[in-house]
């Protein structure tokens, strides 16, 4: 693909000290061992992985919350992990950040405006009534009200507050938003209206999105591409068509394995994958995830798999090409006759109710306000 | 329910649980209704139908308490009830101001500490350690008698030795809100240095300092009152509680109202401030409703 890459990681690495005796060498981690990305100007991209494989500290790293041990990380032919604090600070304004956890990083202390304003002044842009005259237009747009601007964070719910973050994280009006899993703090329910919020402003501001996510659900329906992680490296990078439907690698493949399917009947037969995730101090050596994989030959327990191109996608498997994988296929989705048939008289019975009642203004009225 | 299904309903603005617990508290408002008490009569001193607090009345020198003098009268015959009101002045001063300068010097220390880290928090810490290996009393004393005999003197004293306090909970209370993802938040939209401090660190710190500062001032003033007793505080003949009871010890049999007012008052004014600052306390922690 040569399309414009608008963030390229090169050979990112990052070391966390975990345990530092008085004599002898300290124990490390390798949270994110030589990661190599691109992201493409306008796509949305998907970085998934199970807890501690590394995800958050990548994202992290692609904005440098946290500085990289090695590698770079190239935006607007910059690299970023070089820039001084000044000029990165400049770069901000392009870069922005969304939290997992809407209840801690908003600074309590601050009026929802004040939150919203705050990039705006850090940067330079607009005056006192410009400045306002956006944060009511961005609360609009995340679909919250300008009246809210002079209430406190703990005033709003969830879902609320993850829209205030959104809303402060468009303000400066970025290229590019890395979401650290910016829905799996939140109801399901809410969950849907915030990642439509997501899709339809990075449609409106015309962004670059990278997201971080444990959950396949959300991100199949929101990925252009999806990089899968396992302990601190890639291991599959696929567009999401390609990697639902045929994935590569036995890792992508007992992730999707594990994706819930709303179906009546006995269920395909899981691929299950034993133990934990190992100790990541001290990584299996060859492929890091020979001791779970069902695949596993001699030869995985010796020779590390770098990340190969296979065409249209890369994978860091020995035996990519010959391993028969399942993917979800249409099987999984599709209902039986009989299933088919209750639906069809369940929709016909909704539309008939939903005709004689008066339409709702608003499909995504689920959210209820913490007490 | 159905009223907050509505996606763009917000929770009504809830009356401060601050001032709710705060009146909540009988032990709080017991130690505000002191504390305004002392400080109401510290401030009107000037205006209070007393005798001046150094005028003498020879015709009744160490007198019990009576109509005339309802405190009694001390040993140069001075009306107690005078010199207990003006003394308010010099405690209540002492004790605010003392921890002021303890606030001014210790808050930016600590915040810088708990910010910088690494060899400014190396040399911080080990100075307030070593400050600290010196109890807080014994350290005010050496200090004042190095600086002199002056209640200004005594103050500074008493603030320099409240110092390290500050210093260690505003350093700890940085690094605690350092970790926070709302500072991240700050990073992530290129917020500099001294925004970042002025709008998320001391904020958010405010309110253990706030507690401590109230709580430290009962130990200030104890502490005034001490120096004042070993002629280190406010000088003769200006009254002062602590100058008061020194002179008293030595009449303990023959006056001992005259050593019993400012012990009461000591007494009282100290319990008045750690009962406020207990009170702030349980109503400013943010983890129990």
């Amino acid at each position: 693909m040569t399309a414009n890459v608008i963030l390229r990681a090169e050979g990112l690495r990052r070391e966390f000290v975990t345990r530092k005796p008085l004599f002898g060498p300290a124990t490390v981690v390798r949270a994110v061992d030589g990661v190599d990305l691109d992201i493409l100007q306008g796509e949305t991209f998907a970085i998934v992985g199970e807890s501690g494989c590394g995800k958050s500290t990548l994202a992290r790293l692609l904005v440098r919350l946290i500085d990289p041990t090695e590698g770079s990380v190239w935006y607007d032919g910059q690299d970023i992990a070089a820039q001084n604090p000044q000029a990165l600070r400049a770069l901000r304004r392009d870069l922005q950040f969304i939290f997992q956890d809407p209840f801690s990083s908003l600074n309590p202390q601050m009026t929802v405006g004040a939150l919203i304003e705050e990039p705006l002044i850090t940067h330079g842009i607009g005056n006192r009534a410009e400045r306002q005259a956006r944060v009511a237009d961005l609360l609009t747009r995340v679909g919250l009200i300008p009246a809210h601007a002079d209430r406190y964070p703990h005033e709003f719910s969830g879902g609320q507050r993850q829209r205030i973050g959104i809303a402060r994280a468009l303000a400066t009006g970025p290229k590019l938003i890395i979401g650290d899993e910016p829905v799996s703090a939140l109801d399901v329910s809410i969950q849907a209206q915030v990642v439509n919020i997501l899709e339809d402003l990075k449609d409106a501001f015309g962004l670059t999105l990278v997201i971080i996510a444990h959950d396949l659900a959300v991100i199949r329906h929101m990925a252009d591409r999806i990089a899968v992680m396992y302990l601190g490296e890639i291991v599959e990078l696929a567009s999401a068509e390609d990697l639902f439907t045929a994935p590569r690698h036995p890792y992508t493949e007992t992730l999707l394995a594990a994706i819930p399917v709303a179906r009546v009947g006995p269920r395909r037969v899981r691929t299950q994958i034993e133990g934990d995730l190992p100790n990541p101090t001290a990584p299996p050596p060859g492929c890091r995830f020979h001791t779970r994989c069902p695949h596993a030959q001699d030869r995985c327990s010796t020779e590390r798999p770098r990340l190969r191109d296979l065409g249209r996608r890369q994978v860091a498997c020995h035996f990519a090409e010959t391993l028969d994988l399942a993917g979800l296929t249409g099987a999984d989705t599709t209902r039986s006759p009989a299933a088919t048939a209750r639906f069809a008289l369940y929709r016909a019975a909704r539309a008939q109710e939903d005709a004689s009642t008066v339409p709702k203004h608003n499909e995504s009225s689920t959210e209820e306000p913490l007490s | 329910m159905t009223a907050l299904s509505d996606p763009l309903t917000v929770a009504p603005k809830a009356p401060s649980r601050f001032w709710r617990k705060m009146r909540a508290s009988k032990s709080a408002i017991l130690g505000a209704v002191i504390v305004i008490f002392f400080v109401t009569i510290a401030i009107a001193a000037p205006l209070l139908p007393v005798p001046g607090p150094t005028e003498t009345d020879w015709a009744a020198v160490r007198k019990a308490p009576s109509a005339a003098h309802p405190f009694g009268t001390d040993e140069i015959g001075r009306d107690v009830l005078s010199r207990m009101i003006w003394g308010a002045q010099a405690s209540l001063l002492a004790g605010v101001v003392s921890v002021l300068i303890a606030v001014a010097l210790g808050v930016p220390l600590g915040v810088l500490s708990g910010y910088l880290r690494g060899w400014t928090d190396a040399v911080i810490s080990r100075f307030t350690e070593a400050l600290l290996a010196a109890p807080f009393l014994i350290l005010a004393i050496a200090l004042a008698a190095f600086l002199g005999p002056s209640l200004s003197n005594a103050m500074i004293a008493i603030g320099l030795s409240a110092m390290p306090l500050f210093i260690r909970l505003a350093r700890a209370q940085t690094m605690s809100v350092m970790t926070e993802d709302y500072v991240e938040s700050a990073r992530a939209i290129g917020l500099g240095h001294a925004a970042m401090i002025r709008k998320y660190i001391l904020p958010n710190i405010f309110p253990p300092i706030l507690v401590q500062s109230t709580l430290t001032i009962a130990t200030a003033i104890i502490a005034e009152a001490s120096l004042s007793f070993l002629g280190l505080g406010k000088q003769p003949p200006a009254p002062s509680w602590g100058s008061m009871l020194n002179v008293a010890k030595n009449f303990l049999e023959q006056a001992p109202w005259m050593a019993m007012w400012p012990g009461i008052a000591i007494f009282l004014v100290v319990l008045g401030f750690n009962l406020l600052g207990d009170g702030l306390r349980d109503a400013l922690d943010p983890h129990d409703l």
